[in-house]
């Protein structure tokens, strides 16, 4: 936003740019994508809130302590964190311009996140099974809708994911498509950080309560 | 066919869900089978698919869509209109043992439509449309930052429109008030399709408002020319840049909500039941949490409106500048801590109530701040009184009053004894109309000579100006008298016939708002027929002071031929000041976004979804998604979006205005 906004050489006011670029493609996606996540994050913040309001609300059904296997969450988490860090050496290799590296980490990352989901379908078919469905109570409602949430943006992560390796296969790290791994990668991360304020606030102290 | 396997086909849609019993929705749909019939036999006619396919549906230039939204606002319009005297109607009616003419249910999907359509799209299309029209004109742009994501936010807005409109003829709409709040809203007191209509509308319509908010976002930050810093930026601008703010940190809360209700009516879960630990308050907290923001979000792109009106037809620079953009900022930071002053009779005690009391009473402050500027602006000014003024002037004097009604139910215990009542009612059609209602009509006589190279009438703006406000005042006076006598919103027949003159008044008064609406829609006539007449061939009419008016009245496809450079915050008082030239030669080719199908595909497909899940139909609900995905996806697989405007068509349109400015000497 400094360009040319001086008078010119002649002394008279510039009120038009005669040469100019246009932006460059994709120059507001980096923004935009951020806004987005923003507001992403207050579809998580309202979930969070309704689990902070009826959290405790078992209506004489099961409590945290009855269903939550924290060594089976630990391994769910790690399974997460570690899709990070391999999302992370995908981006490394993007930036080394070495396709099949980038598309071996991302194919890695893509299999950490299905664990995850693995994982997690099977402690929700776990709880279902034992009873604690989300009609039994309004804790179990929101703790299904909170969790289930960020497990469907994993999900549609995924899908996003393997898109993207379809595209980097067949037209190339393109710009383009290095704009479009780096949004994805913002997305990948900010689940992370969403599930570690599940971890926290709906498993451990789900625990302690 | 065997009955399971009609409900795998149609879900619980069947022959019983037409109205056809309702005499006035049966003649309600005629009239509409018969105009729909005449509009699209006459667009067959008239080989008009192919134009408005390629030149409109699928177009992603910001002005086209800025339009769009204004005739789908205008149209919904006279939808909620239409609601809004069967209603006034009813309570002039039932009197005296008389039922009136709308039964219980019918009555109350009349209300609940009345709310929602005025709302989400009559105001916010009005709104979203000035703001995606001026904006990128405003700041020297040639269209917003993501243009294909700005087609698709549009036919979302209009998907959701559709379902809410199909709910009239097909079903029923919710019976539940414009919020829909639980338990009556569940499953168990609204069994029927209502309120999956409006879970659907509101949510297909709040995908493209949340999207449009991210874009014009973008737009604002990164897309303003040389020059324009913030504080240089025309107040519109700003007003759009906060609203805009406040629908991406509100609409996602909405979105969030009505999720939950959906699972607490199709699944069973239990966020606002009254047993298995639920809380139907918690439903009212977070509605509001989006509520509010949401009336700040209509209010402030009209009193940026204002602002610009003032200023030009005083013909001086905006008193207060600075304290007008602080006082926009502040009551976007200050409408997100005000949501209980909508429930103080929640019961959560005096020290919860006060608190929300006195925000709610700090944020007349800025508001005030900015009626003093407008006044100041207007103090000595050479005011000319052409139809944007005249809307401006009777915001004035009608927000005012609204505004200190608003400061009365903000006092805890004054609210206490209004809750819920007709003065409510009175005082929120004051802000809104006086506020938002105005400054939309300002804004359509202000710019509408830009969107269509010719000015409105004055004549039938004038009439309707008059009908419009008389009508307002006619039938909103008498609801404070009755509001503060303890009538109750929402009731359909009364006891005391002492009661009833007040309705009668404000019954009449509806009607002159309605021959305010036939004057409006025959001032669109009447200007069309007159456009030679009324052409405005120099761009700028108004001699007005900021950058949409450099440009040609319409503004060819890129807007400007070369980005302008901004020195002063009326920047295009500032040029003509001294002595712009505009540029006649060294055109170049121009870059621009193409058209394109897909949001139409893509919002068709999202509305037919909606359709499904509001009647249990998964088959057309799954195949409309799966559709939704493949579709999506395939879109990214087009990376060549864009195009150059050769630089002959850029020098056809430039020397062609060229000859108009020379003929208008």
């Amino acid at each position: 936003m400094t360009v040319a906004v001086n008078p010119s050489q002649t002394g008279e006011p510039v009120f038009y740019l005669a040469d100019e670029h246009p932006h460059p493609e994709g120059y507001s996606t980096s923004l935009g994508f951020w806004i987005y996540l923003m507001s992403d994050c207050l579809i998580f913040a309202m979930l969070f809130a309704a689990f902070g309001v009826l959290g405790a609300n078992y209506a004489a059904g099961p409590a945290p302590k009855d269903l939550f296997e924290l060594p089976l969450v630990a391994v769910n988490t790690s399974m997460l964190l570690l899709s990070s860090i391999t999302y992370g050496f995908a981006m490394l290799t993007m930036q080394q311009n070495k396709i099949a590296q980038t598309q071996m980490w991302l194919a890695i990352t893509g299999l950490f996140g299905l664990a995850f989901i693995g994982i997690e379908l099977s402690e929700f078919a776990h709880m279902i099974h034992e009873g604690a469905t989300p009609q039994r109570s309004a804790f179990l409602s929101s703790f299904f809708t909170l969790v289930g949430t960020h497990g469907l943006h994993v999900s549609c992560g995924l899908i996003w994911l393997v898109t993207l390796m379809v595209q980097v296969w067949k037209f190339g790290l393109i710009e383009a498509n290095r704009r479009r791994l780096m949004c994805l990668s913002m997305f990948w991360h900010f689940l992370d950080v969403v599930w570690i304020g599940v971890f926290t606030f709906v498993y451990l102290l789900g625990v302690l309560r | 066919m065997s009955p399971d396997l009609l409900k795998l086909i149609f879900g619980r849609l069947s022959i019983d869900s037409l109205p056809l019993h309702e005499p006035i929705l049966v003649g309600t749909f005629v009239m509409v089978a018969l105009g729909g019939a005449v509009l699209l036999g006459g667009v067959t006619y008239f080989r008009l698919w192919g134009y408005l396919w390629r030149e409109w549906f699928t177009s992603v230039d910001h002005k086209r869509i800025g339009i769009m939204y204004m005739i789908l606002g205008i149209v919904m319009l006279l939808r909620g209109f239409a609601d809004a005297l069967m209603m006034r109607a009813q309570q002039a009616l039932a009197f005296g043992g008389s039922e009136g003419f709308l039964p219980a249910h019918h009555y109350d999907q009349v209300f609940t439509a009345h709310g929602v359509i005025m709302i989400f799209f009559v105001a916010m299309p009005l709104v979203t449309g000035l703001m995606n029209f001026v904006v990128p004109l405003q700041i020297g742009a040639r269209d917003v930052s993501f243009p294909f994501l700005n087609n698709f936010s549009f036919w979302m807005t209009v998907g959701g429109a559709a379902l809410v409109m199909a709910s009239l003829f097909i079903g029923e709409f919710a019976r539940t008030g414009w919020l829909a709040y639980p338990p009556l809203s569940n499953i168990g007191y609204s069994p029927d399709v209502g309120v999956d209509y409006y879970i659907w509308g509101l949510q297909v319509a709040g995908v493209g408002t949340t999207l449009s908010g991210i874009n014009l976002i973008c737009t604002i930050v990164k897309l303003r020319c040389p020059g324009m810093t913030m504080m240089k930026m025309p107040v519109f601008t700003w007003t759009a840049l906060c609203t805009n703010i406040l629908i991406v940190a509100s609409f996602p809360v909405l979105t969030v909500v009505l999720a939950l209700l959906t699972l607490d009516r199709y699944v069973g879960t239990n966020f606002f039941t009254n047993d298995f630990g639920g809380s139907p308050m918690m439903y009212v907290n977070l509605i509001w949490i989006w509520g509010h923001p949401e009336v700040y979000i209509l209010v402030l792109p009209a009193f940026g409106i204002f602002s610009e009106v003032t200023s030009t037809f005083s013909g001086k620079r905006l008193f207060g500048y600075t304290s007008m953009v602080y006082a926009t900022v502040v009551i976007t930071i200050l409408s997100y801590l005000v949501w209980l002053h909508h429930f103080f009779t929640m019961g959560s005690g005096a020290s919860v109530n006060s608190f929300f009391g006195i925000t709610t009473m700090i944020i007349s402050i800025p508001t005030g701040a900015k009626m003093f500027n407008w006044l100041f602006t207007m103090y000595r000014g050479r005011i000319r009184f052409e139809l944007p003024m005249l809307w401006t002037i009777a915001f004035m004097l009608t927000f005012v009053l609204g505004g200190m009604t608003g400061v009365l139910l903000a006092v805890p215990p004054a609210d206490f004894v209004l809750h819920n009542s007709l003065f409510l009612i009175a005082h929120f059609h004051n802000v809104i109309i006086g506020g938002v209602v105005f400054g939309a009509f300002a804004g359509i006589n202000y710019w509408f000579p830009k969107a269509f190279g010719f000015k409105l009438d004055p004549f039938w703006g004038k009439l309707s100006f008059w009908f419009w406000v008389t009508g307002f005042y006619l039938a909103f006076m008498p609801l404070y008298v009755l509001g503060l006598m303890g009538v109750t919103r929402r009731l359909r027949v009364f006891d005391d016939p002492s009661l009833q003159i007040w309705f009668v008044i404000a019954a009449i008064g509806a009607g002159l708002v309605f021959l305010g609406i036939l004057s409006m829609l025959m001032q669109f006539a009447v200007s069309f027929l007159k456009r030679e007449q009324l052409r405005d061939v120099t761009g700028d009419p108004w001699d007005a002071r900021t950058l949409e008016w450099a440009t040609s009245s319409p503004p060819p496809d890129y807007n400007f031929a070369f980005t302008p450079v901004v020195h002063d915050n009326d920047a295009w008082w500032d040029m003509k000041k001294r002595g712009y030239q505009r540029p006649l030669m060294g055109f170049k080719p121009i870059h621009m976004p193409s058209s394109t199908g897909t949001g139409v595909i893509l919002a068709g497909l999202a509305t037919a979804m909606g359709f499904g899940l509001i009647w249990y139909i998964w088959w057309l609900a799954a195949v409309s998604f799966i559709a939704m995905l493949a579709v999506g996806i395939g879109h990214t697989f087009n990376y060549h979006r864009d195009f150059d405007i050769p630089a002959d068509d850029v020098i056809r349109a430039e020397d062609a205005r060229t000859k108009l400015l020379a003929g208008a000497k």
